[in-house]
């Protein structure tokens, strides 16, 4: 039997007042394949992570995540999926160290898992400055150490790959690449890049879906259409 | 619980790292002494009138803090940060008094002092007891009031507005029992025990909104 | 759209009595009431006041009572109803403000005493309700402004008892009542032309409170209607708002 998908969403549609921010999406992502989310600036990509996230409830449609039916089971899966937005959610006044040691706190880990991490991404030696005297790019890999911090089964990436450089990029690979196994949603600001790590993909258009496909079977034209 | 300690603990880092909030409340307090010095005419006060003032001086530092309470986790992604992991909600409004509270007293221990050296007639000392039994429970009540109207205001246009707009009368009824409370204390013919009933209103009004905080907190993280 | 009860129901019916009540009332206050014996003509400001100061504040409390219904079932009517009773309850303090003042300058000489408790306690409960609508006006997205009007209405709501214990204590000594809120010790054609008006108060707030929400809903259908005939698009957004919609 197949197993159980990890993503599941019907219908789904989320509005802000009048204004209609998703319609009509649904999409299936099966335990450990990759969806990536394709779209203009404000096509609907950060309000779909939000929701699949639990930090927006949906209005319509049914939206389940790790069999769990959110908005009314969100306390089941919390803890259980990991997000990269868009701003690193780090307090700039705090080192790297104290704020992932804040996050272990939240999630009961051990503290070393925070060592671990920061030694996987090299940031061990910056680790006590301040977030707000971090170059970008180690501030988003500290961001991504905080998203994996607590192994989720799923991840909900935001650009995960912004401000990095080619070296940082490996160093993420490990945490938040394909070789991680996990189930993972994706936008990126380089659809190329996110169709050839994604199984399936999704194109949004004024919180409309475009197509959905497997990411192999996305045309250049397709692409190109969307983002016109 | 433990996830308001840890809270808790972050809030207080960051104070410590920045220090921030808590300078600006104490000097804020010492300024509004020399105002009152000046604006009422007066070197030395007692009663009533000492009371009243260093009511007003604490309610107005105090609503800095509040004002600022939750302006990290909303530009710095703290909020989000918090209702992503699996923990109960409430404990950040546990979490947020009890920042609030520990940022009052310790502005307190400054502003009272100073306030025995600048203005206050009659000797500071034998009125400590009954003032610090009102100002913590008086405290409590702020602390309380002010984490909800914070929470209230920092999602709004107008936070800076919103906060001690709403604030302010709110928390009158502290207010008139704090400011009626410390009266018999730092009364000018020595210290009298403060008055059972404003202990009793102090107390009623820190329970009842501290229930009431616990029961609607969570609507106001919601999206 | 669930489907929504008539809001029009009954608004006639409603209205009728609320004119035939008041005008009794008015007569009542006029032919049949007797001079007070200290005050004169004056005081029979006190018919039209003290019903208006008692039906903002039930109004306040109302207003309270159905943000728990918001918040428990998640629906807007209830933030609605909330907001128009709020608003309603406002315009009422402010007469009942305005006619309490005109009474204090005549009996007492003074626009505002310090002195009456009752006063001094409605006025910082009027001044509490009066930042609901900045802060709705404040809070851009919909849902969220219903959510935390909601919370702000139920905590004003249970302000209004623990304001009046501190404000009642607060006061060294009670000025001397001439009459009580219920009207207890009032003489007979005193109390009954006191307990007419307050009903003719009541109708009239429960009167304007349906004609509000009657519009309020009038105008949603229109604008739900014009956005499915004319399409999402050429039906203009709405403006920043206070209300709920």
């Amino acid at each position: 039997m197949a197993e159980a998908p990890a993503i599941e969403l019907r219908g789904l549609a989320r509005h802000f007042g009048e204004r209609t921010a998703l319609r009509d999406v649904s999409v299936l992502v099966p335990a450990g394949a990759t969806l990536a989310v394709l779209g203009r600036n404000g096509a609907g990509k950060s309000t779909l992570l939000r929701i699949l996230a639990t930090l927006l409830r949906p209005h319509h449609g049914e939206v389940s995540v790790l069999g769990e039916s959110l908005p009314k089971r969100a306390f089941a899966v919390r803890g259980r999926l990991g997000l990269l937005a868009h701003e690193p959610l780090l307090y700039r006044d705090l080192s790297g160290r104290e704020n992932l040691r804040y996050h272990a706190r939240l999630y009961r880990l051990d503290p070393a898992r925070v060592e671990q991490l920061l030694e996987a991404v090299r940031m061990d030696s910056r680790a006590d400055d301040p977030v707000r005297l971090l170059s970008r790019g180690m501030v988003q890999r500290l961001a991504i150490c905080r998203a994996v911090l607590h192994d989720p089964e799923v991840l909900l990436l935001d650009e995960p790959r912004a401000n990095l450089d080619p070296a940082a990029t490996d160093l993420v690979e490990p945490l938040i690449g394909r070789a991680a196994g996990r189930t993972r949603v994706l936008t990126s600001h380089d659809p190329q890049a996110a169709l050839a790590e994604a199984d399936i993909a999704l194109g949004l258009r004024d919180g409309r879906p475009a197509f959905l496909s497997p990411a192999a079977e996305v045309t250049p034209e397709q692409v190109r259409e969307l983002y016109s | 619980m433990r996830t308001a300690v840890a809270v808790l603990r972050k809030d207080l880092l960051v104070e410590l790292r920045t220090f921030e909030t808590v300078p600006a409340m104490a000097l804020f307090a010492l300024t509004t002494f020399v105002i009152f010095h000046f604006g009422l005419g007066r070197a030395t006060l007692s009663g009533q009138l000492a009371a009243g003032v260093l009511t007003v001086s604490v309610l107005f530092s105090g609503m800095l803090g509040i004002n600022r309470l939750f302006v990290t986790e909303r530009e710095q992604g703290g909020f989000d940060a918090f209702l992503l992991a699996p923990v109960d909600r409430t404990s950040l409004l546990l979490a947020k008094a009890a920042a609030l509270f520990t940022f009052l007293v310790v502005l307190e221990l400054i502003a009272v002092p100073a306030f025995g050296l600048l203005l206050l007639g009659p000797s500071l000392g034998p009125a400590l007891p009954g003032l610090a039994l009102v100002l913590l429970l008086a405290d409590l009540g702020i602390a309380v009031i002010g984490t909800l109207v914070s929470a209230i205001a920092v999602h709004t246009r107008a936070r800076d507005l919103i906060g001690p707009v709403v604030g302010l009368p709110l928390l009158i009824p502290a207010l008139i029992a704090m400011a009626r409370g410390t009266a018999a204390p730092l009364a000018a013919n020595g210290a009298a025990s403060v008055p059972l009933k404003w202990l009793e209103v102090l107390a009623l009004y820190d329970v009842v909104f501290a229930l009431l905080a616990y029961a609607v907190f969570d609507f106001l993280l919601e999206d | 759209m669930p489907p929504t009860p008539n809001y029009g129901k009954g608004l006639r019916g409603l209205s009728l009595a609320t004119v035939v009540t008041l005008s009794v009332a008015f007569a009542l206050v006029f032919f049949y009431a007797p001079l007070d014996a200290d005050q004169g003509f004056v005081q029979k400001i006190f018919y039209l006041h003290v019903p208006l100061a008692i039906v903002a504040l039930c109004g306040f409390v109302l207003g309270g009572v159905f943000a728990i219904g918001h918040l428990r079932t998640g629906e807007r009517i209830w933030d609605m109803r909330s907001y128009v009773a709020i608003h309603m309850s406002l315009i009422f303090a402010v007469g009942a403000l305005i006619t309490g003042s005109i009474w204090a300058k005549a009996s007492w000489g003074h626009w505002w005493v310090w002195n009456e408790p009752t006063l001094v306690s409605f006025l910082i409960v009027f001044l509490l309700f009066a930042t609901y609508q900045p802060l709705r006006f404040s809070i851009d997205d919909p849902e969220r402004q219903g959510r935390y009007a909601s919370v702000f209405a139920i905590v004003a709501a249970a302000f209004v008892p623990l304001n009046f214990i501190a404000v009642r204590l607060a006061q060294g000594f009670v000025h001397p009542r001439v009459l009580t809120l219920g009207g207890g010790n009032l003489p007979g054609p005193m109390r009954l032309t006191f307990l007419i008006s307050l009903a003719g108060i009541a109708l009239l707030f429960a009167t304007l409170w349906k004609y509000e929400m009657t519009a309020k809903h009038t105008r949603m259908q229109l604008r739900a209607l014009r956005r499915r005939v004319l399409g999402e698009d050429t039906v203009r957004p709405l403006g920043r708002s206070a209300a709920p919609s």
